[in-house]
């Protein structure tokens, strides 16, 4: 371990616990405490989405199937970003007219069914808390190797960091560390890829050539179809990743912090502009990561890549720029978990513990108690399950997110936005439905079942051959909402009207 | 245009701190401003610009994996080294920009036929 390294990585502590120690002072009602006290700008919201999206799975596990698989690793890019137009043309905008602290707030705009909130909140629990334990891994691992500190001590530092953020500073906090993250991630980044685009002699052309001659694979490394072989799991993945982002709780909370939809648009271009720049950077580090430290040195650093971009910063730069690039993958991770654990606390404080036993008549006092505890306790959950998931193979778990965001989310959120017809029972078949069925096919498809010892959880035959059930389990949240809502008589075309015209206008009553 | 401007400034001087959504809105009618003119032809509009480029992008997003999936069309060399594939995947982020700065054009315009509805139809005197 470098003094270099254990300068910036002190900084970064330091510099995000004056943050949390600035928001705290402000953070003395729910309203802070979950949104901020919706006082982000478009630019600062914009920013604040970036730095919570991009999460090491992004930055470091990106680059590195770009640098083993070439194309391939650049499918996730693309559906990464192709995903904000889904968000921008479909959901953003009727989102924050409608909600206030959270999913279950802007579903339940429509319905006043208990059992509904109840189902969001669910959801929201489980996407946040595969999520999470992705991240954690992911990041014991990571500080592990960058730092040469035991897996435990990594996850408990990590953890302890992110209960901080969130117990004192709230949303403004967690919005602000984000922010910083997607600054320091975007430099980080804008960096190696220009010292990549040098050693090429700044030509595109001269980088594939390169590439292709510098990896094993040769012709075939800039071709796509070196990983993805079955082809509709390609598609299935694809299907979750467009579709999974405008229905992860922790982004969508994200535009309760700004105060009308016209700001909601604003961070979404902002956020597209940076998300799509970094995609394509992405390009750069993986390629550069191929070319100059090549496939097997990759390999024997981390089997899934993740070590690509910090070993090309070393390559380029030496011991300074991988100490940097450690150091922001460290904030990197810091700002996605301290969003986590933000979500999953509304989740538990405001839907289950405010809205459905305090029926929506908890004190601010006793809001802002709950919402402080189950922080801690979602801090604690997964720092425990992180501990004990550090030998399985986690890294599926981001997709699956995605596929459950995809699949038991965003069809209940476009029904109730957008058909007239929708109702209780369909909002529930719609959740339900989503959900176990890309829970139970996940629990039985190769990322789990495998003939082969130690390539997933439990050694057998997988029944579900495909690895993300997103082409049937999204289909199927789809169909369950429309057969919940056409096998039930209740209809609430005025409630409907009060929706559709309060998305559409923001009117929130004067 | 003026009408605009006041709602503008109306929403903007609480500064958007902590405004508190009201769970059900008692008094207004809701229905009457849905089914009036202004807010069907607003509706309609809107979806004549959503619909059309969400299939759009969608289409031209699942074209990707298709195309490499099934066919080899894309493994052509079409610059040099670089096949039709990182061309395709690169004008999907052109294409996502492009939506990007179109929609908020559009929407620009949306946003005074809206605040007219609310102006209009949703404020004071106009309740039941």
């Amino acid at each position: 371990m470098s003094t270099t390294v254990i300068i910036l990585f002190l900084s970064i502590v330091m510099l995000t616990l004056f943050i949390t120690w600035w928001a705290a002072k402000r953070t003395t009602n729910a309203g802070e405490f979950y949104t901020a006290g919706g006082g982000l700008t478009g630019w600062q919201n914009g920013l604040a989405i970036a730095g919570d999206y991009l999460s090491a799975a992004s930055f470091l596990g990106i680059a590195g199937m770009i640098a083993l698989f070439g194309f391939d690793g650049f499918f996730y890019s693309i559906g990464f970003l192709i995903a904000y137009l889904v968000v921008m043309f479909l959901v953003a905008e009727p989102l924050r007219n409608l909600g206030k602290y959270t999913l279950a707030d802007m579903i339940n705009s429509r319905f006043d069914a208990k059992k509904v909130r109840a189902a969001a909140a669910l959801s929201t629990i489980t996407i946040v808390i595969f999520y999470m334990i992705a991240q954690l891994v992911g990041a014991g691992a990571l500080i592990q190797l960058l730092f040469g500190i035991d897996y435990w001590i990594a996850v408990l530092i990590v953890g302890v960091m992110m209960t901080v953020y969130v117990l004192f500073g709230g949303m403004t906090a967690t919005s602000w560390v984000q922010i910083v993250k997607a600054v320091l991630l975007m430099i980080g980044t804008v960096v190696i890829a220009f010292l990549v685009f040098a050693k090429f002699d700044f030509s595109i052309g001269n980088m594939f050539s390169e590439v292709k001659n510098a990896t094993s694979y040769g012709e075939s490394f800039l071709q796509p179809g070196l990983k993805y072989k079955v082809p509709l799991d390609t598609i299935s993945l694809m299907l979750a990743l467009v579709l999974g982002t405008a229905g992860l709780p922790h982004i969508l909370m994200r535009f309760f912090t700004v105060k009308d939809a016209k700001t909601a648009r604003s961070s979404v271009v902002t956020a597209t502009w940076i998300v799509g720049i970094f995609y394509i950077l992405t390009i750069f580090l993986g390629f550069g990561a191929a070319a100059f430290v090549g496939h097997d040195a990759v390999i024997a650093a981390n089997p899934a890549g993740n070590m690509a971009a910090p070993l090309l910063a070393e390559a380029l730069g030496g011991d300074f720029l991988m100490s940097f690039v450690s150091a922001v993958a460290f904030a990197t991770i810091l700002a996605v978990v301290a969003g986590l654990v933000l979500t999953g606390a509304s989740a538990f404080a405001h839907d289950i513990y405010g809205q459905i036993i305090k029926k929506g008549k908890a004190t601010e006092k006793q809001q802002m108690k709950a919402a402080r505890q189950a922080s801690l306790w979602v801090s604690v959950f997964s720092i425990l399950l992180a501990l004990f998931a550090q030998t399985m193979n986690v890294a599926f778990l981001v997709s699956l997110a995605f596929c459950v965001a995809a699949s038991a989310n965003l069809p209940v959120i476009l029904y109730t936005i957008y058909w007239k017809k929708f109702n209780t029972s369909g909002a529930m078949t719609a959740m339900i439905l989503g959900l176990v069925s890309a829970l139970v096919l996940v629990a039985v498809s190769p990322n789990v079942l495998s003939p082969e010892a130690g390539a997933a959880i439990f050694v057998g035959e997988p029944l579900f051959p495909l690895t993300n059930p997103a082409i049937i389990s999204v289909p199927l949240g789809f169909l369950g909402g429309w057969l919940g809502t056409v096998l039930s008589k209740e209809r609430d075309a005025r409630r409907f009207a009060e929706v559709s015209v309060r998305a559409n206008t923001g009117y929130r009553g004067e | 245009m003026k009408v605009g401007s006041v709602y503008t400034e109306k929403r903007t001087a609480g500064k958007g701190r902590e405004q508190a959504v009201p769970e059900r809105l008692g008094g207004t009618d809701f229905t009457g401003v849905a089914e009036g003119p202004k807010f069907k032809a607003l509706m309609s509009r809107k979806k004549k610009f959503i619909v059309p480029l969400t299939v759009f992008f969608l289409a031209f997003y699942f074209m990707l994996p298709i195309l490499t999936s099934y066919t080899n069309v894309l493994e052509q060399p079409a610059i040099g080294d670089i096949s039709w594939a990182w061309l395709y995947a690169t004008a999907q982020f052109i294409m996502t920009w492009v939506l990007c700065i179109v929609y908020v054009k559009k929407f620009h315009k949306f946003d005074s036929e809206a605040e007219d509805i609310v102006e209009t139809e949703l404020k004071g005197d106009h309740r039941p």
